[in-house]
């Protein structure tokens, strides 16, 4: 434990970086396979703050809540790549901004 | 028997009930069989409890339930009766159950058929309640429910929004009246303390003397009631648009019970218009004004039962006429014949119609004597009955009631004046007409050239109906009504023989002249007819003396414009701009779901920065 010597803030700054990249990505890819892949970035940049902040106060919380992250993602890809299938399948394309019907 | 009378409207009810219920799923067979068989054994039981009641012949209340109770008014769900209500139910059974009989057949082309039988036994339930009710209050109840059957009834064919105005037309008409009613109901609780006829016809006579003022007001709002469910001048303009129901309908409700309700209220409260003289002289010439000028209207239509409408608004008015000179149990006896012709007449009428692809223009008829030799019959028979030609039930009953107006005692105006003659008069020559138009329709209708082949004939269950009601029409007159112990005796007055003769040998004339006018045009009357005056006092006739285009302009438009004016008001405004306001909010707030995905998240991400920029700062 004493050997790491990364500060919190630095990791918390990677955190933030890979948060923000993948709202960036969900942002601006039109492509659904890669607004899922965005969504997972920013769930590993929560799950490594949590981490992170759990070294830093010894405490086990952190990585259970790492754990639980983990399998929230494992659920959720399962989901989305169900999602993914079916809407290719409907509207013969992949790029979200086309499958819009539900508009007002 | 007398314990079975809750049978009696409950039959019909009933089945009204399961064909409303069963909304049109059970088949025909069954409905037929249910609604004119409920009818029919109401009738049965009629007939029994008359037997049973002429040997005891007192009158007899049946008690079932206390209907309400607030403070010292109870009116009780009771039924009584005595001589005038069993003519009145032997009446509106046994007519009824021939002309739902004769429905069967008619309707039966109809999608609507359990409808129509629903509606037909609820009214004949109504009608039955309204002339067993025991106190005011009940008969009211049969009364309304009766407006609500005739409503439906003339609306039936609703899909022609013609049909539905006429059917409100009928409907707020008679509202006139029966508000006038509702508030004489009201006058005589408060004055008397109750509403259950007989006591307060008694406590009536024992509170108030002949010429009172309170009887005569009562009196006054009663005869309200009765006008516009009878059709009585100034409310009579809704009888001749309630035509456009099927024809039986018109038979039952329109001629034969429904509109004699005005009459047997009359009846029923004859004290009160005893009490009240004026008002009863009042009653004798609405009655003879409405006679004449529906006979006048009678003999310019061209539409069949238009012709029978004003004819039945005439033949009311004779009854009206007979209670005004109190003549009571003419005028009830008048009413029993001409339920019995007049129901024949639109039956036969309805045959017409049925088998002639639904033409209702008599000028496009003609010829039909060898081609609907039934038809021709009952039609031939019931306008004797109608013109009152001796020997026919019609003479029977009419001419009791010129008899009684010409000896009317006048001692009821002050002035000494003797009103009897003229009263007889005018009945004379409403006599006379009534003898024209039905000539007329017999002739253009079943003489002359063919112009409507019938594309079919009328079957058992519209013929046996006809031709009892036939007989009916011709015997009906040697019925003796047991009527004296309801009513005073009417005074009897010798009559010279002079007048005996001009009464019978009126209608007699009449049917001369309609034969050299309609079947051998001898008199030159074409010459009267076609020039100007002629023509316009036809026009004018035609449409009724111009009494509907009167209410039209004097009340329909007024109201309406006024109704329009009031529904552009400011007020309005501030509920409008909310209205709008929440309008315009929905646009603009449903613009912003544009159905991308990218656009939400974006959204949330901005949003979520904003709000934690907001803690962070500690607002």
């Amino acid at each position: 434990m004493d050997g790491l010597a990364i500060p919190l803030n630095h990791v918390l700054i990677v955190a933030t970086l890979l948060f923000v990249t993948g709202l960036a990505g969900l942002m601006f890819r039109r492509n659904i396979i890669f607004i899922l892949m965005a969504l997972e970035v920013m769930l590993n940049a929560a799950a490594l703050a949590f981490v992170a902040a759990g070294t830093a106060w010894q405490q086990a919380d952190g990585q259970v809540i790492f754990m639980l992250i983990l399998a929230v993602a494992a659920a959720e890809v399962s989901v989305g790549l169900g999602l993914v299938l079916q809407i290719q399948r409907r509207f013969k394309t992949l790029d979200m901004d086309q499958a819009r019907r539900l508009n007002g | 028997m007398m314990q079975y009378i809750w049978l009696i409207p409950l039959l019909p009810f009933l089945s009204s009930v399961l064909l409303i219920l069963t909304a049109g799923k059970m088949p025909r067979r069954i409905v037929a069989f249910m609604g004119s068989g409920s009818v029919g054994l109401a009738a049965l039981i009629v007939l029994s409890v008359g037997m049973g009641y002429m040997q005891s012949a007192t009158p007899h209340t049946l008690h079932l339930w206390t209907w309400m109770q607030i403070g010292n008014f109870s009116p009780g769900f009771a039924f009584y009766v005595d001589h005038l209500t069993i003519v009145m139910m032997s009446v509106i059974t046994g007519v009824g159950f021939l002309i739902h009989l004769y429905s069967t057949e008619f309707m039966q082309d109809d999608s609507d058929y359990s409808r129509y039988f629903a509606y037909m036994n609820m009214f004949v339930a109504a009608m039955l309640v309204l002339v067993l009710a025991d106190n005011l209050l009940l008969l009211y109840l049969g009364w309304e429910g009766v407006g609500v059957c005739s409503y439906l009834l003339v609306g039936f064919w609703y899909k022609d929004p013609a049909n539905g105005a006429a059917s409100r037309k009928a409907f707020v008409v008679t509202r006139v009246g029966d508000t006038a009613m509702a508030l004489g109901l009201f006058l005589l609780f408060t004055e008397l303390g109750t509403l259950q006829i007989q006591p307060m016809l008694e406590a009536a006579n024992n509170t108030w003397a002949i010429g009172d003022n309170i009887p005569a007001i009562a009196a006054l709002l009663l005869l309200g009631g009765a006008v516009g469910k009878s059709a009585q001048l100034p409310l009579h303009t809704w009888l001749p648009d309630a035509m456009a129901g099927p024809t039986p309908v018109s038979a039952l409700i329109h001629a034969a019970t429904m509109v004699t309700a005005g009459v047997y209220l009359i009846a029923r409260t004859h004290d009160l218009f005893v009490l009240a003289p004026d008002v009863q002289i009042l009653v004798a010439l609405i009655g003879l004004a409405t006679l004449l000028l529906a006979a006048f209207t009678a003999l310019n239509q061209h539409d069949i039962k238009r012709i029978l409408a004003y004819s039945t608004i005439s033949q009311i008015g004779y009854m009206f006429l007979a209670l005004g000179v109190g003549a009571w149990s003419s005028g009830i006896f008048h009413l029993m014949t001409h339920a019995f012709f007049k129901a024949l007449l639109f039956l036969a009428a309805g045959a017409v119609i049925h088998c002639l692809h639904h033409e209702h223009n008599i000028f496009k008829m003609g010829g039909l004597r060898t081609k609907l030799p039934v038809v021709f019959w009952s039609f031939v028979l019931g306008s004797a009955a109608l013109a009152a030609l001796p020997f026919t039930s019609g003479f029977f009953s009419k001419d009791p009631i010129l008899l009684s107006a010409f000896s009317a005692h006048s001692s009821a105006l002050d002035s000494g004046f003797n009103l009897g003659p003229w009263l007889w008069a005018g009945g004379v020559l409403g006599a006379f007409l009534t003898a024209l138009y039905s000539a007329r329709l017999v002739f253009v209708v079943f003489f002359g050239e063919a112009k409507t082949e019938p594309d079919k004939q009328p079957g058992w269950r519209m013929a046996v109906p006809l031709s009892i009601l036939c007989i009916l029409s011709i015997v009906g007159g040697a019925f003796t009504l047991p009527l004296a112990s309801v009513f005073p005796a009417a005074s009897e007055h010798a009559v010279s023989g002079l007048v005996h003769v001009i009464s019978i040998a009126t209608p007699i004339v009449g049917l001369l002249i309609a034969t050299l006018v309609y079947f051998k045009p001898v008199l030159p009357i074409n010459k009267f007819t076609d020039s100007g005056t002629g023509t316009a006092l036809r026009g004018f006739w035609h449409r009724g003396w111009g009494i509907d285009t009167l209410y039209d302009w004097v009340l329909v438009k007024p109201y309406v414009g006024l109704s329009a004016a009031m529904k552009s008001e400011w007020l309005d405004t501030i509920y409008h701009g909310v209205v709008s306001l929440a309008r315009s909010l929905n646009v603009w707030l449903s613009s912003l779901q544009t159905g991308k995905m990218r656009w939400y998240a974006t959204g949330m991400a901005f949003g979520l920065i904003v709000l934690l920029t907001l803690v962070g700062w500690g607002v």
